[in-house]
């Protein structure tokens, strides 16, 4: 295995080199650096050129010049990679350095939502094959499947964005409005949860009526304006989560799961006011990370209190539950920094932004303030990510489960009688993500190498940014510092997405022969 | 999950009857025409490739068309991309200037009648027919998905089956190289092309892209192919003295080509996307030459004033890439050998009265 993975890397290596010679020397051959200079009347163009070409050794020929640029790049198994200089005269680890946040954080979040709703929209098809819900998830997701990013996004900005917005001045929802929440939402869960022709229409009652009556809730209370959960309601979901949690992990029958997810939903119902006077008094990401961590181990420690036997999934279902909940303590923190953040200058009540990554105007020593911030620019392009790639993993969730289901293990474990929440999330459902996780790990580095659209849409500078730069600017270095990263983030994610699958698939061997 | 009980029940018991429909269905038919029915049962996919072969021939029968300056077609539609009739002023409500004469309402309704108008959707900024502008894009999509389409379907199932059956060093050797491509941007050989030969056109680019476009198909069907080879058929092929052309032709190839028409169809679909996306970054079909993307791209800060200029590219490029989808889709369902369709009331009750009288027979 471990002879495998050295030969896989060497391998890689080669196969970075060759493409990066190919891609230097085209790119080099593709446009000169210096012909805008060269087409200038500045009194010392001659002198700009003498220097560029200095700098930027323009004199050394492309296929030699590469190694120069290879030997700097080497530099990173010594700890000292050095990238170049860009033509604008920084160097481009810099520029690079400032680009990858920016690219993780616009895609990161899309492509975490994406994976979880698509997985658990095609799973939920897939148990309902041939449904209404089925047929109408499937046309949604085909239909996202075939929106252009740049077209979704300019009515996203349209429409979401500026109406929102606009919305804000005067925050009460309109009657039509209430309705149609009320309607798709009674829709959409009667059709999930399905079941008898009387089921399904109070589920459809219940949904429907809780989802406008909220919302007309939102409506009077002006709760647009100053949103919060406190703890009553935070209680409360968390005692929801720990049911749900329970019931998908191990099944509510399991008695010592559901007491340690129902304990832990009091210990974060409990933990509201001491967290947020952490958020208060030390602002920053590490007081979140450190209320985590405590909430977390507790959840270790109370999850083996109560087990005796059979502790691993007790533990996973209370730190599941644990997890989730505390994210409500975050979310609750950041809705009660929405109506100052909307009171500040630089934002005046138009909190959803349609271009840039952050406000420049805005004062940024308020930790809480500085990330709300980000959260809202994040706010379109997350959702348009989210829009055009959750289709694919509700197709891909969909198709694997479906063919899962109709192996001979399932019908075993059905015979077995075991309950159909067994059969699906642990014989099912683990079947099903083994091809899905390799798809996801080749996924993510294509995105990042793929933002460019998205950036260059929302007036992010991330890498695609940087990418578009060099390939206008004839800006070699710049170029091949963005590749560098892309490519070398491709070849991995496809290593590590052929060691993960056989790793969970024992029938694929790795390794033999090759 | 839970209430999914009852409903499996119903399920197992009745799959007897069900396999008895299904079976009695496909008797003496080739798998052609198996494949055949079951497409055309697929009401999405039978009305979405209505809508592909529609827009083709519509959208490529709207202009002049010149075959190597021999063979000459004039157009239906009166004016061309390069036509410039004058700008509409006036008659177009919020001031704006050359406003969509397209009208779907009904004259007692109000309207102006179902009809296209001198300019149906619109002009741009000099006065140029956007509907002929519209047209001449979507000619350039649908020429450039069907180029990428080919190519990568050709490349990647070539690679992919020969890398995943014989495995070893060939599956090494290809799969490295599928990396290889992998690594390097399109969009880099595309303007390193472009700027030593001058602009090629919509042709070239999709022809490139396609070289580029194989790798995740490649990979896909090579998967499909190491799962298959392990399988009990092939070894029973192999024990009765099938060749490996015969294995990958006979055995293996049907039992994937599920995998790769369906692979393929999102090919087409992202080939669509993928030219107008790179269009509209600049890095793909670029002026004088016309490309949805491209139209996007200039007319998306227009959109509150004049959001038809916005609409319609974006209208034609969706209907298109829906299309190949559901198609995609209705192939897949009917490729797939275990696929049953769905047993209506009707046909388990008749099956189930047809057991009791063969019962009652006996």
């Amino acid at each position: 295995m471990v002879a495998f993975i050295l030969r896989r890397l060497g391998i890689l290596g080669v196969i970075l080199f060759g493409s990066s010679f190919i891609l230097y020397n085209l790119a080099a051959i593709s446009g000169d650096p210096l012909s805008d200079l060269r087409l200038s009347n500045d009194p010392n163009r001659d002198f700009l050129i003498a220097s560029l070409t200095r700098e930027l050794q323009l004199d050394v020929p492309p296929p030699a010049r590469y190694f120069l640029w290879l030997k700097g790049v080497l530099g990173i198994f010594v700890g000292q990679p050095n990238f170049g200089m860009s033509r604008d005269g920084s160097t481009v680890a810099h520029s690079l350095a400032l680009a990858i946040p920016v690219t993780i954080r616009l895609v990161l979040a899309a492509t975490i939502f994406a994976i979880v709703l698509g997985i658990a929209i095609g799973i939920v098809t897939a148990l309902r094959q041939y449904s209404r819900f089925d047929y109408s998830m499937t046309f949604v997701s085909f239909l996202m499947f075939s929106l252009p990013v740049f077209w979704v996004a300019v009515l996203l900005k349209e429409y979401l964005a500026i109406s929102f917005n606009n919305f804000l001045r005067d925050p009460k929802v309109p009657l039509t409005f209430i309705l149609g929440i009320g309607l798709f939402s009674a829709v959409f869960w009667a059709s999930v949860i399905g079941g008898t022709k009387k089921k399904f229409w109070a589920t459809f009652a219940i949904a429907g009526g809780s989802a406008a009556a909220l919302i007309t809730l939102f409506s009077l209370t002006k709760w647009f304006l100053n949103p919060s959960l406190g703890p009553i309601v935070i209680g409360a979901l968390a005692i929801g989560i720990a049911f749900g949690v329970t019931q998908l992990s191990v099944g509510l029958i399991n008695k010592a799961a559901l007491k340690a997810s129902l304990t832990m939903a009091g210990v974060v119902f409990l933990a509201y006011f001491p967290a947020n006077w952490v958020f208060d008094n030390h602002p920053g990401s590490l007081s979140v990370f450190g209320i985590y961590s405590v909430i977390i181990a507790i959840a270790v420690f109370v999850a083996l209190t109560y087990s005796k036997i059979d502790r691993g999934p007790i533990v996973r279902t209370a730190v599941l539950t644990a997890f989730i909940s505390t994210g409500l303590l975050v979310v609750d923190k950041f809705m009660q920094t929405w109506k100052p953040y909307m009171e500040t200058d630089a934002i005046n009540y138009r909190p959803v932004p349609t271009i840039g990554q952050r406000s420049d105007l805005l004062d940024t020593s308020d930790w809480w303030l500085s990330s709300l911030d980000v959260v809202t620019h994040l706010f379109l392009p997350t959702l348009a990510l989210t829009l055009i790639s959750f289709a694919g993993y509700i197709r891909y969730s969909r198709g694997t489960l479906l063919e899962v289901l109709n192996q001979d293990y399932i019908r075993t474990a059905r015979a077995k009688g075991l309950t159909e929440r067994t059969v699906i999330m642990r014989h099912a459902f683990r079947n099903t993500m083994i091809p899905l996780t390799t798809i996801m790990v080749v996924d993510f580095a294509g995105v990042i190498g793929g933002a460019l659209i998205t950036e260059s849409v929302f007036g992010w500078s991330g890498m695609g940014t940087l990418f578009r730069q060099g390939l206008l600017g004839y800006d070699l270095n710049l170029l091949m510092g963005v590749f560098f990263i892309t490519a070398s983030l491709s070849v991995i994610a496809n290593l590590v997405a052929d060691l993960l699958y056989s790793a969970l698939d024992p029938r694929i061997r790795v390794g033999t022969g090759a | 999950m839970i209430s999914k009980k009852k409903n499996t029940h119903d399920a197992s018991a009745s799959t007897s009857g069900e396999n008895a429909i299904a079976n009695k269905e496909v008797e003496g038919l080739s798998q052609g025409q198996i494949v055949r029915r079951r497409f055309f049962r697929h009401r999405a996919a039978v009305f979405s490739l209505g809508t592909i072969i529609f827009i083709t021939v519509f959208v490529f029968t709207a202009l002049d068309f010149r075959f190597l300056g021999i063979w000459h077609v004039k157009g239906w539609w009166k004016w061309s991309p390069q036509d410039l009739p004058e700008l509409r002023f006036g008659d177009c409500p919020n001031d704006t200037i050359g406003c969509p004469t397209i009208s779907f309402r009904p004259k007692f309704l109000g309207g102006n009648g179902i009809g296209l108008g001198d300019h149906p959707f619109g002009q741009d900024d000099i006065g140029r027919d956007f509907f002929a502008l519209v047209m001449k894009g979507t000619q350039r999509s649908l020429s450039v998905m069907i180029v990428i389409g080919a190519l990568g379907a050709t490349i990647g199932t070539v690679v992919g089956a020969i890398s995943g059956f014989y495995r070893g060093k060939v599956d090494a050797i290809l799969m490295r190289f599928t990396d290889f491509i992998i690594t390097i941007p399109a969009i880099i050989i595309g303007s390193v092309v472009g700027f030593h030969f001058g602009n090629l056109g919509a042709m070239f680019l999709a022809f490139y892209l396609g070289l580029f476009a194989w790798t995740g198909l490649s990979r896909l069907v090579r998967g499909e192919f190491l799962t298959l080879r392990e399988r009990e058929f092939v070894d029973a092929a192999r024990v009765a003295g099938a060749s490996n052309r015969r294995i990958i032709f006979k055995h293996i190839l049907p039992n994937a080509v599920g995998v790769i028409i369906v692979s393929v169809t999102l090919l087409m679909s992202g080939a669509i996307l993928l030219e107008t996306a790179l269009s509209y970054i600049g890095f793909g079909v670029v002026e004088p030459d016309v490309s949805l993307g491209l139209l996007i791209n200039k007319y998306q800060d227009s959109f509150t004033t004049r959001p038809w200029l916005f609409w319609y590219p974006g209208l034609f490029i969706i209907s298109i890439a829906l299309s190949i989808n559901f198609i995609g889709d209705g192939l897949r369902d009917a490729f797939d050998p275990r696929q049953r369709r769905r047993i209506s009331k009707k046909e388990r009750q008749e099956s189930a009265t047809a057991r009791k009288l063969a019962q009652a027979n006996d």
